[in-house]
Parts: structure tokens; sequence; C-alpha cells
């Protein structure tokens, strides 16, 4: 369980986030979502430590992560799997060491042992085979599950899942959504995606905290996001035509 | 550089001598950055060490027209010229263009494309991992292409005299044979040292902080060779001050 509380971050003079709380638990899919420049990623990147934040506190399973050393940030980094929005994959690797490099870097495994698990993590994603190929080689949505396999390569407490939609097609994108649905409850991790996709948060969203100008302005789950009567939210859930024409049908 | 840019320098620095995650790991990104540096580098040092070497004697020749002075003096210039400026400075800035370059748009990459926030996510000190292997290649690359290249720039004074009738081939090996002090050959390796360091460090903090878009990496890419050249000039007067 992943535990924020009161966080603020500015640059200069632009206060990106504002006094933002919030509680994910592990084993459900909770997602952030809100407009662009709404300061989601900056909220994931104040949880990981790319970003310091000026105020507040960031707990994995009550351990405050802000206050920690270089080491200790190391520890926690070592329970945590990420997928980038742009996958990150290491362009120089193919997929196999790309999914094998944290394993190269923090286990003792042979190869075989190491090999194995690439093959598992492979498999979980659909890509069986494909160990050989580089990242410039693959489709968007092979990099993604590239990305989601070394992300589960260590078996992470927590998951951490930036935008995994941009970019695909719908098709690919419920393909994405339902594998972080599925390795969510599989292995009880505590996943965290930010996403402005409103598929997404129908599909999954079993937690959902939706950020509005760098406040926090509705916590909650799918079934109940379309029922609120808070205007920002509704802007932004009912922005389209096809979910306006559907907002009587949840 | 700015004291800002100083300090960030310095405290990079910091981050990439912690000590490795996995030695056995970062022995491969040695052996690998070694090949690019130095083996990669070998054809280019040799054929502008050699040109440099002939075309040296040629001006010192044009330059030397008098009864009073003995030709071989032609062999000891150039000698002296190559030993103690031209191989170790050459080589640095023609390797900051090259390899200075390629450090800071392989790491700027990395940055945009968040390749670099995923090491950290990993728990990888990313300073460390991409920046000390390029550091150590230039340390002990860079003095073993200076030496090559003074052999080659002597090794071309001589061809280029020679076959341009400048100087008989016993005047200029008399010449590099008179009054050779072997203390030179410190000085320049002094120089390769500080120079290998200037041209891996300088260009990896360029890339390591860049931000934006592949016109930012560019520019960060060309900031890189400029910074370095005057950084290694700078150093070169320093390091001659120092030990001269």
């Amino acid at each position: 369980m992943i535990e924020i509380k009161d966080i603020h971050k500015s640059f200069g003079s632009n206060k990106v986030l504002q006094g933002i709380s919030g509680k994910f638990e592990a084993g459900v899919t909770n997602l952030i979502i809100g407009g662009s420049g709404s300061g989601k990623t900056t909220l994931l990147k104040c949880m990981i430590g790319l970003h310091h934040p000026e105020q507040g506190s960031v707990e994995y399973d009550g351990r405050e992560f802000t206050s920690m050393n270089f080491e200790e940030k190391i520890e926690i980094r070592k329970e945590i799997g990420m997928l980038f929005q742009g996958s990150a994959l290491f362009d120089s690797m193919t997929v196999e060491e790309n999914i094998m490099f944290p394993l190269n870097m923090f286990t003792d495994q042979d190869r075989k042992e190491k090999l194995d698990r690439v093959n598992f993590c492979l498999e979980r994603v659909n890509l069986e085979g494909k160990n050989k190929l580089y990242p410039a080689e693959l489709s968007g949505g092979m990099k993604k599950r590239v990305g989601i396999a070394r992300a589960i390569a260590m078996n992470p407490k927590y998951l951490f899942v930036d935008e995994p939609n941009s970019g695909l097609d719908p098709k690919t994108s419920i393909v994405i959504d339902e594998l972080i649905k599925e390795l969510t409850e599989e292995y009880n991790t505590t996943t965290i995606v930010v996403t402005h996709d409103m598929n997404s948060v129908m599909g999954i969203g079993d937690y959902i905290l939706f950020l509005h100008e760098g406040k926090k302005f509705w916590e909650g789950s799918n079934k109940e996001i379309a029922h609120t009567e808070i205007q920002e939210l509704n802007d932004f859930v009912f922005a389209s035509r096809f979910m306006k024409a559907a907002k009587g049908k949840f | 550089m700015n004291f800002t840019n100083f300090g960030r320098y310095l405290l990079l620095l910091k981050a990439v001598f912690r000590k490795p995650e996995k030695f056995k790991i970062y022995l491969k990104a040695i052996f690998k950055q070694m090949d690019f540096v130095g083996v990669g580098s070998l054809g280019l040092i040799a054929i502008i060490s050699t040109f440099i070497g002939a075309v040296m004697t040629l001006q010192i020749a044009f330059q030397l027209v008098s009864d009073f002075i003995p030709k071989t003096i032609i062999g000891s210039v150039n000698r002296d010229s190559s030993i103690l400026e031209l191989s170790p400075t050459i080589t640095a800035i023609v390797l900051a263009g090259k390899i200075g370059s390629a450090i800071s748009s392989e790491i700027g990459t990395m940055r945009v494309s968040e390749q670099i926030d995923a090491l950290e996510i990993m728990g990888i000190n990313s300073p460390g991992y991409l920046i000390l292997p390029k550091i150590i290649a230039g340390i002990t690359m860079v003095p073993l292409l200076v030496i090559m290249s003074m052999f080659l720039s002597i090794t071309g004074g001589y061809i280029g005299g020679t076959l341009s009738g400048a100087v008989t081939p016993a005047e200029y090996i008399q010449g590099i044979t008179t009054d050779f002090n072997p203390y030179t050959i410190v000085v320049a390796l002094v120089k390769a040292f500080v120079f290998g360091f200037i041209i891996t460090s300088v260009p990896a903090y360029e890339g390591f902080y860049v931000k934006g878009g592949a016109l930012e990496v560019a520019q960060a890419s060309t900031r890189a060779v400029v910074v370095s050249c005057i950084t290694i000039l700078a150093c070169d007067y320093i390091v001659t001050q120092l030990l001269l």
C-alpha cells in the first residue's frame, strides 16, 4: 500500500501540486486522472523520487520515502517496476537484454535462471520468441508490452504506469489495460496508473483520484465516477460526444 | 561554464564515483567504451598525426633558412613540438569533436527518452553506470592514442622532410636523437590524462542535464564540443605552466 499525504510541488512560481493526499491499496488498479497540465505526471514523479516535493510525505507500506537517503531510496526502488509513457527501453539492447538488465544488476542468478525469467515475462505479455529484436524493430504496442515485461522482471511490489495507452489504437489499449489489471491481481501489486484515457478509467479503475489544476477534486471507483455532481469531473469524463451520448447508460 | 554549471558538474562527478552496483557489468561497459574511444579513433588520429608531422617539418625548414643553423634542428624542433604540444592537444581537440559529441548526444537522447529515469527507478546509480566507464576509457585510451600520435607525427616529419628534400634522413634522425629529454613524455602523458578526463566528463555532463527534445540534444552536443575544446586549451596552459 502506498499513502501520500499533503504533497506540494512548485516549479518557480507555478504551483503544480497543492496538498494532494490519497491511499493506493495493493491488488487493485489505482488510477490518477486529470487533464493535461493537471499535475498527474508530476505527482507520479514525486512518488517515485524523480521530483522532490516541497511538502508532504510518501509512504511505501509505512516506510516514509521522501526523507530517505540515497541508499535507502535505492532499496525501495528495487521493489518498484515502472512502465514509462514512451516505454524507455534501452535502444542499444535487445528485448532479452532489456528485460534481463535488472536481473543482471541485482541478482546472482546464473544465465539459465535469468533466461527462464525473461522468457516467462515475455510469455506473460504475449511476446514469446521476440528475444533478439531491438526496440527499433517493435511496434508501439509491443514496446509497451516489453516495458511491462521489464517492469515485472524483478517481481515488484509496486507498479507505476505512466500513460499506458498514449499512441496506441483502441484494441491494443484494451490489451495493455487488461494485462495491467491481471498482473496487479495475480501478484497483489500496488499499481498506480496515470492516464487520461476514459476507456481505461471505465475499464480498470478500481480506485480513481481526479486532479484538476494541481488539486485533488474527487476520489472513488469507476462505478461512482459517472454519477458525481462535480462540474470539473463531469467536464473531464464526458468531454467526448460518445461519452455524452452514453452518459445515461452508466 | 558559469559557477552554477561548475557546481553541478562537480556534484555529477561525485555521483559518478559512487561504488558500482555490480563491478562485472561496469567492467564490460568499460571495455566497450575503450573500444569506442581507443580502437574507434586509431585511423583518424593516425592520419592527422602523420600529416601534421610532415607539414611541421616543411614549415620549420622554410623558417630556418640560415647557414648558421644546422639542419638537424628541424628534427629536434619537430620532435619536441610533437611530443609536448601537437600530439596531446590536437589529438584531444579532434577527440573532443568525435567522442565528445557522441557521448553528449547518446546520454542526452537517453535523458529525453526517459531511459535515464528508467535506470534510476530500477535503483541504479545512473551517473555511475553511464559516465564512469566513459571516463575510465578516456583516461586510459587517450594517453595511448597520444603515444601513437607522437610516434606517427615524428615519422610523418621524416617522410615529409626527406621526400621534399628539406632535410636528409641522416640529419633528421640525428636531430630527433640529440638532446632528447624523456621528461617531455611525462608532461605529454599528464596532459593526455587530463584531456581524456575532460573529453569524456564535460560532454557527459552536457548530455546528462538536457531538457527538451531533439533540438536541445543537438545544442547540448555542440556546447559539449565547444566547452571541451576551451577547457582543454585552458588546462593545456595550466599543466604546461606547472610542469615545465
